[in-house]
């Protein structure tokens, strides 16, 4: 009995010390906490693994550099990551834990719009500053948000390039719009109305479906009916690649196929001669030839990704490799670590890096909304046998001739 | 009106795979009052065998179908001493959690295993095309290989001696038992069977579109519907529902918006459980 007490003792106080261990103050000033989910289960798991990956190879990078410099202080990287599965009930509850629990200093976002804008209200709550990467969603800047600062340009602008591309091809095109009825994609489905009558083309089909659509038949009927020309629309990327291979299978006829996000994944080329013609508005490219203020070129980036996941990177990938350094480039700036001075940092600042031009409106509309970065149209075509991905607009960025 | 015609023609070859997926999930609740709730992560499974098949060893692609019913029987069998044997007889809501748990089990490893990032399976199957409209050689192998399962499923239920037990034990399993039947045999053996629907029909559907490790939520989600449209427990019934939910997303998407179709189908799926209990196909044994 008597030695159960001490045992007790013993392992009391061996617990007690260690949760004083835990607590010294020396360890957390050296080292700077980032908090966000990722979707390592669910339907967005594709996308946002590569978003992560960016997120890891720029915290290795960084920690091996030896941390971000503020002032005479050096800040090692430490991440606490959750998977969200991706459903918007764990973000609330991941991004609260990450913010009270993990005392997080900064965030960055879950991957798509849906989940961003649930992480959003909760990093809005605590005054956290969040990088939003792998959200194109442009609601959440119109809320008043003070801390959110949007990476990606806007859902309005995804298919302004698709639209002007398929005008220089055939001015009277007929489209048809075939969307996801998921945030992101309805934002974008609104800017499509508005620049398509702008541009005078006709919209001859538009139809919305669930993200857990397997079979598409129907609304390729509908598409063949309609006669169209051109289908611009999509959502993710599961149903975006059943999509290209049942127009492939059921030989809908179409000139130009524009999707959103499925086709920018490399994982793409595995639908093969299907995925031939078939374009994805970008937000990065490892062709792009951004001269960065700071921080690697792309092609830099792309290989050192490449070394170290042997895949190559994505936007979704590029863009979780941009956050930090935007977020590292703001913290530094600042000369702290304190969140209002990082903000104010992230207000005025107007950079190019590898991913393009950053800078965040500070207009209190839509206050952190990106309007520095441009997107690109990237086409999927055959070159020498082999399934590459070419920049075909802009003109100015081109990499290869449009399929049409 | 040829875009309906083609709508109905697609819908009608859809869903009789949709018939086949549902087979499995009738004859397992007809057999031994089981909702196996594992279905759909069963059905990836299938996919996944023909991606394996296929894909990586190089296989023709219908040389999966035999394989993956021999394959899911086995994995069926042994699902049943592991999660389902023990809770036979007992409170409705102890297989549903039993089979719940197998669910997340097997999408949990599937996961793990392959992420759920979407698997494609490249297959030709010569077409024809009618005024415009592509009937997929793929769409066309599915339906077909469907009856053709559906056929022997129903010889072996009605003509075999062990399909003859298999009912016996679904009528009356005290009776059964009774007149010599190894029932505990003869219900390992209908879960295997049902599994084995599952997994085939899960190969079927993977030579027509790509798929991710969570794909198996949507039709397992559509063969509950098809089976109260079939009536619970009946598999030629789920054949008939199958169709019949194909032919009223084919006849219904060329008039509205597809976003709607789900509300139609579930729409339907409660009024079959209030009006037609026993599926809309067992009227006159209501």
């Amino acid at each position: 009995m008597r030695s159960n007490t001490s045992l007790l003792f013993g392992l009391s106080g061996l617990a007690i010390a260690t949760m004083l261990v835990g607590a010294t103050p020396a360890l957390a000033e050296d080292t700077l906490t980032i908090g966000f989910t990722a979707s390592q289960s669910g339907k967005l798991n594709n996308d946002s693994t590569a978003q992560m990956r960016g997120f890891e190879l720029w915290r290795d990078e960084v920690n091996a550099a030896g941390g971000i410099k503020v002032g005479s202080k050096q800040y090692k990287i430490n991440f606490v990551t959750y998977d969200d599965e991706s459903q918007n009930t764990r973000v609330q509850q991941l991004y609260t834990r990450i913010i009270v629990q993990d005392k997080a200093q900064f965030l960055f976002s879950p991957y798509s719009s849906g989940l961003v804008a649930t992480a959003a209200v909760v990093s809005e709550q605590y005054d956290r500053v969040m990088i939003t990467t792998g959200g194109a969603e442009e609601k959440p800047h119109r809320l008043g948000n003070k801390n959110l600062f949007q990476l990606y340009s806007p859902a309005s602008q995804y298919l302004a390039g698709a639209l002007a591309a398929l005008k220089e091809k055939n001015p009277k095109a007929q489209v048809a719009f075939v969307y996801e009825d998921d945030p992101f994609s309805k934002a974008v489905a609104q800017a499509v109305r508005d620049l398509a009558k702008k541009d005078g083309l006709t919209l001859s089909l538009e139809e919305s479906y669930s993200g857990t659509t397997t079979d598409f038949g129907p609304i390729i009927n509908k598409v063949i009916a309609s006669k169209a020309d051109a289908l611009l629309g999509g959502g993710h990327y599961a149903d975006g690649a059943t999509l290209t291979r049942q127009l492939n299978d059921q030989k809908a006829g179409l000139k130009w196929v524009t999707l959103l996000v499925a086709p920018d994944s490399p994982n793409f080329a595995t639908l093969g001669d299907a995925a031939i013609g078939i374009s994805v508005p970008s937000q990065w490219e490892p062709q792009v030839s951004f001269k960065p203020d700071f921080g690697p070129t792309a092609a830099e980036f792309t290989k050192r990704f490449t070394d170290k996941f042997k895949i190559e990177p994505g936007y979704h990938a590029a863009g979780g490799y941009a956050a930090g350094m935007i977020l590292q480039h703001a913290i530094e700036q600042a000369g702290s670590i304190d969140q209002a001075k990082v903000a104010e940092a992230l207000n005025k600042m107007d950079v190019t890096t590898m991913f393009g031009r950053t800078k965040f409106s500070t207009d209190p509309k839509e206050h952190g909304l990106q309007i520095g970065h441009e997107m690109v149209l990237a086409q999927w075509q055959k070159k020498d046998g082999k399934l590459v991905k070419e920049v075909i607009w802009p003109k100015a960025a081109k990499t290869a001739d449009i399929i049409y | 009106m040829i875009a309906i015609l083609a709508s109905i023609l697609d819908g009608v070859l859809i869903g009789a795979v949709y018939g086949l997926a549902a087979m499995g999930l009738t004859l397992i609740w007809g057999v031994m009052n089981v909702i196996n709730l594992a279905h759909g992560a069963i059905t990836v499974f299938g996919m996944f065998g023909l991606y394996f098949l296929a894909s990586l060893l190089g296989l023709p692609a219908y040389s999966a179908v035999p394989i993956s019913i021999v394959c899911g029987f086995g994995i069926g069998v042994v699902l049943y001493w592991i999660a389902v044997h023990r809770i036979i007889g007992r409170p409705e809501l102890m297989s549903l959690l039993a089979t719940f748990a197998v669910n997340m089990v097997l999408v949990g490893l599937g996961t793990a295993l392959w992420t759920t990032s979407p698997f494609n399976v490249q297959v030709t199957v010569p077409g024809f095309t009618w005024q415009g409209y592509t009937f997929t050689g793929t769409h066309i192998m599915a339906a077909v290989l469907a009856g053709v399962i559906a056929g022997l499923l129903y010889l072996f239920l009605h003509h075999t001696r062990t399909g003859k037990a298999i009912r016996a034990v679904a009528n009356n399993r005290e009776a059964a038992e009774l007149s010599g039947i190894p029932t505990t045999q003869i219900l390992s053996m209908a879960f295997g069977l049902g599994v084995a629907l599952a997994t085939v029909s899960g190969t079927l559907i993977a030579t027509m579109f790509p798929f991710t490790m969570l794909s198996g939520e949507a039709y397992q989600l559509k063969s509950f519907v098809v089976t109260v449209l079939g009536g619970l427990g009946n598999p030629a019934g789920a054949l008939l529902g199958g169709i019949a939910l194909g032919l009223i997303e084919g006849m219904a998407t060329p008039f509205m918006p597809v976003s709607w179709i789900p509300i139609i189908e579930f729409g339907l799926f409660v009024f079959c459980l209030i009006a037609f209990p026993r599926g809309i196909f067992s009227l006159s044994k209501a």
